[in-house]
């Protein structure tokens, strides 16, 4: 974002965001003294890691049975040597089992939240840039999404677009769409009246340079905000709709919502099997609200001392 | 006053235009069409085509589309692929349950919420507001779905206080004249049966209630906070009014302000976040209904569902928005 004015520090001369620091700069420096952020980045960081690394952290095959003999109607069995949080009720070993799930999760959070970053933004955009008619438009549209539940909204698209992974990754995103779009149009106009945008204007630079390089960088604060915090409701909403039978429906591929949906036929034998995904769906979902709402605070002229 | 409540009312009718566009394209883009969606595993091409004429699916699409909001204005949303009942039959069996649920978890989350949160805001940076707020914190971040298994397991199954499932003990001969079982119990004067009713209804309304109880007990903390300050408290105090009438005189009632708008906004989540609860408890209601039409591939019930919910949370919104109108009358004025 302040690219174009660090370069300029070699020649000796200094911006107003240099003196400071520039706002991100600054962010960080105060994130870093946030012990609720720091919490949060390494829940994330290893959330990360685990799905990255899942095939060498897991001690068995997520989907091998190995342990199927062992399994009764009315017995499964708990923790035991090689099997440290036990196995389901397939006998398939539940430590592999949520460590992998920790990537479909991962998938779903970032790519629907990418993919309603960029619809929402580039409306929000439209929006916020041209005003009139075209923000008169896409914000009645919005005002339609969000005129209905989120979850009923994305139950229906991704009843629509048939079970899959895929689909709830879109669902998820299109409920999205208007947060991100309303949150971007309303920054952008509260920075078009701004004095540097005035003074952008007058020494005569085009609209489109004004928009592109300086509402815009100026307005992208709540959005990332917003982003950090949809990663993690994205993360809840996928296992919801997997908990109702929606989204990936192919069992080798292990997911944390399909996992507690199983489990809650077995609650009353083994209810450590609902448990865990549940754990590890807070944890992942924690850390990015942490992360996001220090981000808040850290962006928020408000809180700064 | 007048203007401002017809324009608010107004103001729906391309709101609900647009659902009923949603939810009619929802239907057409359904994997296979309506026709097999409706018939599911029988379909055969000649099936296909005879429920294609019987429904008019041949004709333009906005001959469709005019037949599908006449059939919708009368509430004809189809039959129940699985039982053959008429959809609005489902709905009816189904609705009584989610909004004895509904208001039992904001029943909950109000009762507890406010006074929390007025309390932790008058003992500000207290222990109690400190343990407010790190609570609120937690109760917004975790999933209904695990609070509810949480909840399930710690006092259903573990110690077994609480029933784990259902509306009502089946053993129970209840005769039912409104399906809201708390008060069929109580005009049949078989308080017993509502009794059991209320038990059935403690864990999901507090599983459900929670969100909403995070959010009020901020809400309401944060509006408490921010009235104590204003002149006009001051002025009470300086008038010599005693500190309980400026309590609830002048704090609570203008604090009370956003909290009214935050629980009207609630209620029409939670008739959504009794999706998951029910599916949890077993409990029979809509979010249930909606859960096994999903499994089933139910589509007219689940489509009936949908916009049956949409369409009551958009009113409740609305009738939420000119009511906060009448009780702050700044609001009029935008």
């Amino acid at each position: 974002m302040t690219t174009a004015t660090q370069v300029d520090a070699a020649g000796g001369v200094f911006t107003p965001e240099e003196v400071v620091g520039g706002r991100w700069k600054e962010a960080f420096r105060r994130l870093r003294r946030n012990p609720l952020a720091i919490l949060g980045a390494l829940l994330v960081l290893t959330f990360l890691l685990v799905a990255a690394f899942a095939p060498l952290l897991a001690p068995h095959d997520p989907n091998a049975q190995l342990q199927i003999g062992e399994v009764r109607p009315d017995y499964i069995p708990g923790s035991s040597p090689g099997f440290p949080l036990g196995v389901d009720n397939l006998g398939r070993d539940e430590l592999s089992r949520l460590l992998y799930g920790s990537r479909q999760s991962l998938l779903v959070g970032v790519v629907s939240t990418i993919l309603g970053l960029a619809i929402g933004m580039t409306l929000g955009c439209l929006a916020g840039a041209f005003g009139g008619r075209v923000d008169n438009v896409i914000m009645r549209i919005t005002d339609l999404m969000l005129s209905i539940p989120g979850l009923l909204t994305a139950i229906t698209i991704s009843v629509i677009l048939g079970q899959s992974l895929t689909s709830v990754m879109i669902a998820i995103a299109i409920v999205n769409v208007p947060i991100f779009a309303r949150l971007l149009r309303g920054s952008m106009l509260s920075q078009r009246e701004s004095d540097y945008v005035l003074a952008a204007r007058s020494i005569g630079l085009p609209r489109r340079k004004v928009v592109l390089s300086h509402v815009l960088p100026n307005s992208v604060g709540p959005v990332i905000v917003q982003a950090t915090l949809t990663l993690a409701t994205a993360i809840i909403d996928a296992a919801a709709l997997s908990f109702l039978g929606l989204g990936n429906q192919d069992d080798s591929r292990p997911e944390w919502g399909a996992m507690l949906s199983d489990a809650q036929n077995y609650l009353e034998i083994r209810p450590a099997l609902a448990f865990y995904p549940c754990i590890a769906i807070v944890l992942a979902a924690l850390g990015f609200t942490l992360l996001g709402e220090a981000l808040r605070e850290a962006l928020d002229p408000k809180f700064r001392r | 006053m007048l203007r401002f409540v017809v324009r608010r009312l107004l103001q729906l009718i391309p709101i609900l235009f647009g659902l009923s566009i949603l939810l009619f394209a929802w239907l057409r883009l359904l994997p296979g069409g309506p026709a097999s969606a409706l018939l599911g595993e029988r379909a055969t091409p000649e099936r296909v085509a005879a429920i294609n004429r019987a429904y008019g699916l041949d004709q333009p699409i906005w001959v469709q589309y005019w037949r599908y909001l006449q059939r919708v204005i009368r509430f004809d949303f189809g039959e129940s692929i699985t039982d053959g009942r008429p959809v609005t039959q489902v709905l009816l069996d189904q609705f009584p349950g989610t909004v004895e649920l509904t208001i039992a978890a904001l029943l909950f989350a109000t009762v507890v919420g406010i006074p929390l949160g007025y309390f932790a805001a008058r003992r500000h940076g207290g222990a109690l507001d400190g343990v407010s707020v790190v609570g609120s914190l937690i109760g917004i971040t975790i999933p209904v779905f695990f609070l509810a298994f949480l909840l399930k397991y710690v006092f259903a199954v573990r110690l077994g206080w609480l029933p784990p499932s259902g509306r009502q003990d089946v053993r129970i001969d209840a005769t039912h004249i409104t399906n809201f079982f708390v008060l069929d119990g109580l005009l049949t004067r078989e308080f017993d049966a509502s009794l059991d009713a209320m038990k059935h209804l403690i864990l999901p309304a507090i599983a459900l209630g929670t969100i909403p109880l995070a959010i009020i007990v901020r809400i309401t903390r944060a509006a408490v906070l921010d009235v104590v300050n204003e002149d006009y408290v001051r002025t009470a105090e300086a008038k010599g009014l005693t500190i309980a009438v400026i309590r609830r005189r002048h704090v609570l009632r203008n604090a009370m302000l956003p909290v009214v708008t935050i629980i009207g906004l609630q209620l029409g989540l939670l008739l959504s976040g009794a999706i998951l609860t029910e599916r949890v408890f077993a409990f029979p209601g809509i979010g249930q209904e909606i859960a096994d039409s999903i499994f089933n591939k139910n589509y007219p019930v689940l489509q009936g569902s949908i916009l049956f919910i949409a369409v009551l949370y958009v009113l409740i919104n609305r009738v939420v928005d000119v009511l906060y109108g009448v009780l702050d009358p700044r609001v009029r004025v935008r």
